[in-house]
């Protein structure tokens, strides 16, 4: 209602009547009420002499403080002296004398509040603009005041009287007013607050509040220290961790209570010899640990302990907390249709939430939050963006392409990374986009129509074989398969599916990979001859290793990445000791740089000679490991050009296939079904049958061989089947010794049933023979295809006499069966006269019949292994035929 | 890759000109090298010819695609275009269609564009004309048929269709795998 105020007083309201007769005058404000916008005026003369003088006063005071320090075991004099110096026409000057020293008896205990009063002087002196005579009276009285505490409340408020009536008066330093009102009051309340009110009045502009805050605040700080000090004395005090007993580890209480034990074992293990527990290792330690990790993350004892050997154990738990989560999602701008930013706008307007990536990249976006499907806006879809992991940007970033350079990307699908060169080519030169697998290739063609990728061939070759293609690229990127021990969070199945043999299989691709890269380059390029390899994997098997093997085999070098972050690849892990440039490689972690592992190293490639192959530690222990494993690939096989790369993965394949089909033979026989048997021979026919039409150069002399061989694969099962039964005989007695009666009736009838389930064993004995028998011999041939190849002469000179020593090796054998099958038989007929005898005889035929097994197990080993290597032999010898034919 | 045989080739050029008229001419006069179209399984690559000398070095088996797919010759050797020659199309198209935002996801969805969905028009659309659909950002998402000439549009009622889909750029998710 009525007239809006005027705050300031430069606005002067009209006078004399308006429109109304009656005007209202401006309200008139308290002034605390009133915020000051103008607080910095220009000084009047005035003013200016004023502040020249305080100026003076203060510096004269510095050295009247000087001069008290001096003298300050002459306290009384120095006194005398000041007084004596202030000259009369000063009057402040005196003023100050008075404060600084005390004249009375308490003068030798007594200090004078040297700021605040002097700030007092400030703000009063302030009042004297307005020139009134009343104030010098006022001044001397606070100055009075600290000589008597008892007077000061009743002088305060004498004070504040004074302000209330000059605040009408003058309107210009309200603030410093209150201000000095505030010390004052402040100042009286506590002495003790006097220190910390110093510091504040430096700045003037505070208000009490803040005061009281900052107080506060330090209040609280000391309580908290004090209390953090505590709290240590406490831990010190404490007893860290004690050593779970058998029984709790073998009971698991709750996943809680394991993730309380790894914090309690990693901080053990952080300060070892404090908190060790005197009758443990570090050893059991770490074991518990590692356990407890497997059981609490779901990994495998396996790579867990593969993890363990890379990150200390502080970080691995950081490391495997970063792994359950997944990383921000990323997206890359297509430079070659939008710019960054234009991009970054149509997504805000679609309702996504979206940050650039980091200072890094210039391509890079973060999506928090989308309220649109991200893959699927039509910006997407006409291309001005592609879904990929941060991580993924790194690999382009360190090869660099140039304008108008060949580049390959070896392993391209789906096109992401191949995409970014393109992109950065801006379309020139040419960009061969390779990928193994023909579906994936369709991911490729699709994103690169969708980004306006038009200078890409995109083909589909094995990597190995690129070199045979063409060659003569100014760059590679080889972004090799791997094991993706980097990006659990996007596939956690890696935790549990990844063993020695896989990471072994990985990184013999990788190498051979890296060296076909390697020979696709062309050193003598005049803009590049660089290589980039990377995996989305940690292991250092998969990373340095490979390098490594590469640096040795092959004309490079390392050069620096280009990538300023990162942290830097090892030299030595565990017993392997890596050239000192792998320094230069760059490794990436989720839980450090809050994107998907990943390690990229940067080749310069000096040379297009392909040095000598030699052979060094590195293939040694492939080989070690492939016999271990029974892996069929190290490196001599790699040499080999009939498809290297089904070889392993069939053999492996063949393997455990093999056991199971024994192991399944084995249970049937105990479970006594022998239409079940039946049907997993079938089976197995059937698997060995598509096996055998996939290995079409497996030559039929083979078969032959096989055929012969029939026999003495029967009498593995045979053998098998028996253990079986005298198992049945086992327990039937059991059951027969309680009843005597029936068990008469009962042996009768098994009796009858026994030969007729025989016959039916043996039916399908004969079956399951077959196909145990092709696929013993497969895997045979397979896994002595190093073998042949080495022994491939003596196999051509001795391919006639192969045949005869097969039949020489199975005639003995036929021998043995006959024999084995008598006393099969009479291992048979005594089962059913046992059964009317004491158990114990029962037991006594088992143990005979077992050692018998044993004996036989024996004698099929080394039978076989003869026949291995006739088999292999024969193979190779196809082989070789087949290849004079051609 | 091999060369269209004259029919094919007249089929392909009948089939751009309805899109991009005379701009056919652009396509094969470039300042930046020679470009021409080149035939591989019924498929029609239009290709730099640096590249494609790169590209036969390649063997057909394993040759998955090479420079930009423009479309495929049916079985009975009619030409189809793909969306993958958008990127060509759209730049050169002499006759536009915009869609208005609300109507843009039922496009890419494949339906025609209806009068209620139209935010402009090229003036002077023929009835049957060859048109690039593109959103109000001017972002090329497809391209089809004009099913009424422009002053036919006027009287259009709310659904009546205007423009019949043949390609949009939602077939890149949808039909991956028949793309190329």
């Amino acid at each position: 209602m009525g007239r809006k105020a005027k705050f300031d007083e430069s606005v002067k309201v009209k006078k004399g009547p308006g429109r109304k007769a009656r005007k209202q005058p401006d309200p008139v404000f308290k002034k605390g009420l009133i915020d000051d916008d103008n607080e910095e005026k220009k000084l009047s003369h005035r003013q200016k002499q004023r502040a020249a003088r305080r100026l003076k006063k203060k510096k004269e005071l510095l050295e009247k403080k000087k001069a008290l320090k001096e003298a300050k075991k002459n306290v009384a004099k120095v006194n005398e002296k000041v007084v004596e110096d202030k000259s009369e026409d000063e009057s402040e000057d005196s003023e100050q004398e008075n404060v600084e020293g005390f004249t009375d008896d308490n003068k030798e205990w007594l200090k004078p509040k040297q700021k605040s009063k002097s700030k007092e002087y400030n703000s009063e002196d302030d009042e004297d603009e307005s020139g009134s005579d009343q104030e010098v009276v006022e001044d001397e009285d606070v100055e009075e005041a600290p000589e008597k505490t008892g007077k000061e409340k009743y002088k305060v408020g004498k004070l504040d009287d004074l302000f209330v009536d000059t605040d009408e008066e003058q309107e210009n330093e309200p603030d410093e007013d209150d201000d000095a009102e505030n010390e004052n009051k402040m100042d009286y309340n506590s002495d003790s607050s006097d220190e910390e009110k110093d510091d504040d009045d430096d700045d003037d502009d505070m208000l009490p509040i803040e005061k009281a805050n900052i107080k506060l605040k330090k209040k609280q700080k000391m309580e908290k220290k004090l209390a953090d000090d505590e709290l240590q004395l406490n831990i010190s005090k404490q007893d860290v961790f004690a050593f779970p007993s058998e029984e709790e580890l073998q009971n698991p209480t709750s996943l809680q209570d394991i993730h309380q034990r790894i914090k309690d074992v990693v901080t053990v293990l952080s300060d070892f010899n404090r908190l060790k527990d005197q009758e443990r290792s570090r050893c059991e330690y770490t074991e518990l640990l590692m356990k407890d990790l497997c059981m609490y993350y779901s990994y495998n004892e396996f790579l867990m302990e593969v993890l363990m050997q890379i990150f200390p154990v502080q970080e691995l738990v950081e490391f495997l907390e970063a792994s359950e989560v997944a990383r921000p999602l990323t997206i890359r701008t297509n430079s070659l249709k939008t710019r960054r930013r234009d991009l970054a706008q149509a997504l805000i307007n679609r309702g996504v939430n979206l940050d650039p990536v980091g200072k890094w990249s210039k391509v890079g976006l973060v999506i928090y939050s989308s309220t649109v499907p991200i893959g699927a806006t039509p910006e997407y879809l006409a291309g001005h963006y592609i879904l990929q992991g941060a991580s993924s940007f790194l690999p382009v970033m360190a090869l660099a392409p140039q304008e108008n350079e060949r580049i390959l990307d070896m392993c391209a699908a789906p096109g992401g990374k191949a995409s970014h060169i393109a992109a950065i080519m801006k379309n020139t030169g040419a960009l061969f986009a390779n990928d193994a697998n023909k579906d994936r290739t369709k991911a490729i063609v699709g994103n690169f129509h969708r980004l306006g990728v038009v200078n890409a061939v995109i083909c589909n070759y094995d990597g190995r074989q690129f070199p045979e293609v063409i060659k003569g690229f100014d760059r590679v990127l080889l972004d090799a398969p791997c094991t993706g021990t980097g990006v659990i969070a996007k596939d956690p199945s890696v935790k549990t599916s990844k063993e020695q043999k896989d990471i072994q299989r990985c990184f013999n691709l990788q190498r051979q990979l890296l060296l076909a890269a390697i020979d696709c380059c062309n050193a003598k390029s005049s803009t590049g001859g660089y290589i980039v390899y990377s995996t989305c994997s940690i292991l250092p098997e998969e990373n340095e290793w490979v390098v490594n093997y590469a640096l040795k085999r092959r004309n490079v070098k390392l050069v620096p990445t280009g990538l300023d972050f990162g942290t830097e690849g090892f030299v030595k892990y565990r017993h392997h000791r890596f050239h000192p440039s792998l320094k230069l490689t760059r490794r990436f972690y989720p839980h450090t740089h809050n994107m998907d592992g990943f390690f990229v190293a940067k080749f310069k490639k000096f040379s297009n000679v392909i040095p000598e192959p030699f052979k060094d530690e590195d293939d040694e222990e492939i080989k070690e490991d492939a016999e271990q494993n029974g892996d069929a690939t190290n490196q001599e096989k790699s040499k080999i050009k009939n498809t290297p790369a089904k070889r392993p993965a069939e053999s492996v394949a063949v393997e455990p296939q093999n056991k199971k089909t024994k192991t399944t033979d084995e249970t049937n026989g105990i479970g006594d079904n022998t239409s079940k048997g039946q049907d997993n021979s079938k089976q197995v026919q059937k698997k060995n049958k598509n096996k055998k039409n996939k290995k079409k150069n497996k030559p039929q002399e083979n078969q032959k061989a096989d055929s012969s061989k029939g026999d003495n694969v029967k009498n593995v099962v045979e053998t098998k089947t028996e253990v079986t039964e005298t198992k049945d005989s086992k327990v039937e007695p059991k059951l027969k010794g309680k009843k005597n009666k029936k068990a008469k009736q009962n042996k009768a009838k098994m009796a009858n049933e026994e030969p007729s389930k025989q016959n039916k064993g043996n039916n399908v004995q004969t079956k399951q023979n077959q196909s145990v028998i092709k696929e013993e011999t497969k895997t045979n041939a397979k896994g002595n295809v190093a073998k042949a190849q080495t022994t491939n002469q003596t196999a051509v000179t001795s391919k006639a006499s192969n045949k005869v020593e097969n039949d020489s090796s199975s005639s003995p054998k036929k021998n043995k069966n006959k024999k084995k099958n008598k006393k099969k038989g009479g291992a048979n007929a005594p089962t059913v006269t046992v059964n009317t005898n004491k158990e114990k005889i029962t037991e006594k035929m088992e143990i005979e019949a077992s050692k018998k097994l044993k004996n036989k197990n024996k004698k099929k080993v080394v039978g076989q292994l003869n026949k291995d290597k006739a088999k292999s032999g024969n193979k190779a010898a196809a082989k070789l035929n087949k290849k004079k034919q051609k | 890759m091999k060369v269209l045989s004259e029919d094919r080739t007249k089929k392909l050029f009948e089939k751009l000109t309805k899109y991009i008229g005379v701009n056919v001419k652009l396509l094969i006069d470039r300042p930046d090298g020679t470009y021409c179209f080149r035939e591989k399984k019924d498929r029609v690559y239009y290709i730099s010819e640096r590249l494609l000398q790169l590209a036969q070095t390649v063997k057909p088996d394993h040759l998955i695609s090479a420079g930009t797919c423009f479309g495929k010759f049916t079985k009975t050797n009619k030409f189809r275009l793909h969306i993958t020659a958008l990127t060509y199309i759209a730049p050169y198209a002499n006759y536009k269609i915009w869609v208005k935002p609300s109507a843009e996801q039922q496009f890419l969805y494949g339906h025609h564009v209806i009068k209620s969905g139209l935010g402009r028009i090229t003036e002077n659309t023929p009835k049957h004309q060859g048109v690039v659909i593109n959103t109000m950002s001017d972002i090329p998402i497809g391209f089809g048929v004009a099913a009424r000439s422009t002053t036919e549009c006027r009287h259009a009622d709310p659904l009546a269709t205007i423009a019949f889909h043949q390609a949009d750029i939602g077939e890149y998710i949808r039909s991956e795998d028949t793309l190329v």
